[in-house]
């Protein structure tokens, strides 16, 4: 099986690993072989967290600079910070709603304009795709859900290798049972808003 | 019941690597577990403990990795099958009872684990524990992936226990911090009580048993090296003239390499999963079909160096190369990038790169470094003492924990930094050697670690310094585990006992010891301000939970705050504390409701006292 390799960036609190054990779930039922690396240590300290999943045939568990094929990143600046993961065959999906680290409020760096994100990403990879998935997490029920709706936008845009039902019953399995159908919401409006964009 | 101990044998999960090696340890029949946390390797003791709380595995925090290797080497010695595990440094704390523990051995399977961390992801060095194995005369074992982690950890207690001999496991962060499919396998049953059978010719390591102990334990590791030289963990895989030796996660980066080069057909790979003993024989006959040899392995060149002298035994002159400008670094970790480079350098394969994007034009992205949380007492201490040395000249030296954080600005507290518990005798140290004000910072968890001899010491040379104890009831940077000082009433457990700080440091003979809360600021800093001033050792023990534990265990109700109009935007809030609450909008300083847990300290110090609670 060609192998897929994905690469999710978010700010510690976002919620990305749950998201790489919904997509590990999602595997198992598709019976494609994953293998995933984290790096959380400092996660609930505000830092960067960054998985690294590996679909398919490859036996490594993490992913190179330049060599994701799929960059997924839960926040804007943290997008383009993982830019050196990227190649210009790189699909990116990004979340827009900002999260400016505290470095910024102490005066001790700018925060880069969005629109010019999304523009420099556009130009430099395969493909973008940018949801205020905030936004659609709020309107499912919840910012907690901002993950889900991330994964919805994944899934619609990548090419993974398995299909939209075998997610939401890795989403029945790995998450809350008291959180299901808001996330089950998450993920119809992030897969909405990945399909609707640029339309 | 707890996943890890479903009796389900077959069952395909997707377990983290720290998961896989925990339920490997059960399915080993494991009866004692002891630990002191540490990252990577904290969720393996973190799922043992909650497992011992619903069965007869017996599993404690040990107060340092010393403690809990001499309380497993007891166990172990009595017949159980015990598991010790720690991060990398930990090793260093328990280096001196594994090197006599390496002489004396087990009677019950035992299996010790380090947990490396290459490239420092959490760690303060990355020293290659490798060496322990060869230092220490230990059979050592590497995983290469999660699932294999979980069986070698089984077969680990089956070597120490053909061995009579403790047996490290070896795991680097990529191991531990992976996740991967799983299948669980039968449960052996647990022996959970043993019995200690009297033999001081082996247990009492006076010179004259010592003597017959080495000799012994050096024929223990001839026998291991049989069982190396055909151990299923050494596999060589393909044929060819070309050949590469390689250990742990670089396994998959060179098998993948190797694919994607095309050069498949003519590479045969020696993975050594059994490395110490190392497999001379088999090395010797590897290296007897090879035009050329390449070495791959994170860290030092540990394996390089055996091999090359194993060549030269077998008068082979062929290139090997492992470590050097051109190939591989000592430095930091390896991916799968990096090593089909130099597979396709060293054996002359065309290779392409991918092209790096041109990343020129993209703008300066400001730095995301972690933080302490919004609410943490550790920040309402610091800012206090630093109000409260005011202008003198100090040195702070400070230790590992999150309160390490410290030394970033703006609060900039924490000038030296080496291990557990170097805060209090550096402080000595500097105290000595300097005319500065020396005042250092220690957490609960780490003063119960490896402070309290710092101060024993202190008090006895009657050294000058303040020591800042963070006792904010728990270990908070590993994920919040209990320690000495713990409540453990709060963790629904009974049957434990409870250390207090004040009174420890007040039976040490430390004359001037005094209590702050840090919300509470400006009666902490006339506190703190006399402390400084005292000649000798004194103490201030500041004290409040930790507010992310304390939010987890709801014993904290946030309340958070508002900048009112008052504010004239003096920002002493954000330049003085900088709490990750704050934010500017449309350049007004405005405090984040969601995170805000209500401490206060920024209200306290608001000038125009225009910070104020927000009335929901």
């Amino acid at each position: 099986m060609e192998t897929t390799r994905l690469i999710m960036v978010a700010v510690g609190g976002q919620g990305n690993l749950l998201a790489s054990k919904v997509l590990g779930e999602a595997a198992l039922i598709s019976g494609v072989p994953v293998r995933m690396s984290e790096i959380h240590g400092m996660a609930q300290r505000g830092g960067v967290v960054e998985s690294a999943i590996v679909f398919g045939d490859a036996t490594s568990s993490i992913i190179s600079d330049s060599e994701a094929d799929i960059l997924l990143g839960f926040e804007p600046s943290e997008t383009l910070r993982a830019l050196n993961r990227c190649s210009k065959d790189t699909k990116v999906i990004t979340n827009t709603a900002t999260l400016p680290p505290f470095t910024v409020s102490i005066g001790k760096g700018v925060y880069p304009d969005v629109e010019n994100i999304k523009k420099l990403i556009k130009a430099k990879c395969a493909s973008l795709v940018a949801i205020d998935a905030m936004k659609l997490a709020k309107e499912a029920g919840s910012p907690m859900s901002v993950n889900i709706v991330l994964l919805g936008a994944l899934v619609q845009s990548g090419s993974l290798g398995f299909t939209k039902e075998n997610v939401i019953e890795a989403i029945n399995r790995r998450t809350k049972k008291a959180f299901l159908d808001m996330n089950l919401n998450a993920f119809e409006l992030g897969y909405e808003a990945a399909q609707n964009y640029g339309n | 019941m707890h996943k890890l101990l479903n009796d389900s044998p077959g069952e395909e999960i997707m377990l983290l690597g720290n998961e896989a090696i925990a339920r490997g340890a059960i399915e080993a029949g494991v009866a004692f577990a002891t630990t002191y946390p540490g990252t990577p390797s904290s969720e393996i003791s973190l799922n043992l403990f909650q497992m011992s709380q619903e069965s007869d595995l017996y599993f404690e925090y040990s107060t340092n990795e010393k403690v809990a290797l001499e309380v497993a080497a007891a166990a172990a010695n009595s017949g159980l099958r015990t598991f010790c595990m720690m991060k990398h440094v930990g090793l260093n704390v328990a280096a001196d009872p594994l090197m006599t523990l390496a002489y004396v051995g087990v009677t019950g399977g035992m299996v010790i684990l380090t947990a490396d961390d290459p490239a420092m992801f959490s760690s303060q060095n990355e020293q290659d524990n490798r060496y322990y194995a060869k230092f220490g005369n230990l059979p050592m074992l590497e995983p290469s992936s999660v699932p294999e982690a979980k069986e070698m950890i089984k077969y680990a207690f089956d070597l120490s226990e053909e061995l009579n001999q403790p047996v490290l496991l070896r795991t680097t962060t990529r191991i531990n911090h992976s996740n991967a499919f799983v299948t669980f396998g039968e449960m052996k049953p647990r022996q959970t009580k043993g019995k200690f059978i009297r033999e001081p010719l082996r247990c009492v390591t006076v010179p004259a048993v010592a003597r017959q102990l080495h000799s012994k334990l050096l024929d223990k590791m001839n026998k291991a090296k049989g069982l190396s030289e055909t151990s299923d963990f050494n596999p060589v895989e393909g044929s060819g003239k070309a050949g590469i030796i390689v250990n742990g996660v670089s396994l998959h980066y060179a098998l993948d390499a190797v694919e994607d080069l095309g050069i498949k057909d003519n590479t045969k790979i020696l993975r050594l999963g059994f490395s110490n003993p190392m497999p001379e024989k088999l090395i010797k006959e590897f290296l007897k079909g090879c035009e050329k040899v390449l070495v791959i392995e994170e860290g030092e060149p540990f394996m390089e160096e055996a091999v090359k002298a194993f060549a030269q035994e077998a008068g082979l002159t062929i290139p090997i190369s492992g470590k050097s400008e051109a190939l591989f670094s000592r430095l930091y970790e390896y991916d799968p990038a990096m090593v089909r480079e130099k597979i396709a350098v060293f054996f002359g394969v065309d290779y392409t790169p991918k092209t790096k994007l041109d990343t020129a034009d993209v703008p300066q992205i400001p730095m995301r470094p972690p933080n302490l949380c919004s609410g943490c007492s550790h920040r309402a201490t610091f800012y206090e003492v630093k109000q409260a040395a005011g202008d003198m000249d100090i040195i702070c030296p400070t230790d590992i924990g999150c309160y390490t954080l410290g030394f970033l600005p703006p609060l900039n507290m924490g000038d030296f930094v080496i291990c557990m518990g170097s805060s209090v005798s550096t402080s000595c140290g500097f105290g000595q050697a300097t005319d500065q004000k020396v005042v250092s910072f220690i957490g609960d968890s780490t003063f119960f670690h490896s402070g309290i001899t710092g101060l024993v010491n202190a008090v006895f040379n009657n050294h000058n310094f303040t020591l800042v104890i963070l006792e904010n009831d728990i270990t908070a940077m590993t994920g919040h585990q209990p320690h000495p000082g713990v409540d453990m009433e709060r963790f629904g457990l009974d049957g434990f006992g409870r250390v207090n700080i004040e009174e420890l440091v007040r039976t040490l003979g430390v004359e001037h010891v005094s209590i702050v809360k840090p919300f509470k600021v400006k009666k902490s800093i006339e506190t703190i301000r006399e402390a400084l001033e005292y000649k000798g050792v004194s103490v201030i023990i500041s004290r409040e939970p930790c507010a992310l534990y304390a939010k987890s265990m709801k014993l904290l109700k946030p309340r958070a705050f508002k900048v009112s109009d008052r504010c004239v935007d003096h920002r002493d809030c954000i330049n003085t504390i900088a709490c990750p609450s704050f934010y500017l909008e449309a350049g007004k300083v405005k405090i984040d409701a969601d995170t805000c847990v209500g401490c206060a300290v920024c209200a306290q110090i608001c000038p125009e006292n225009a910070i104020t609670p927000l009335k929901k």
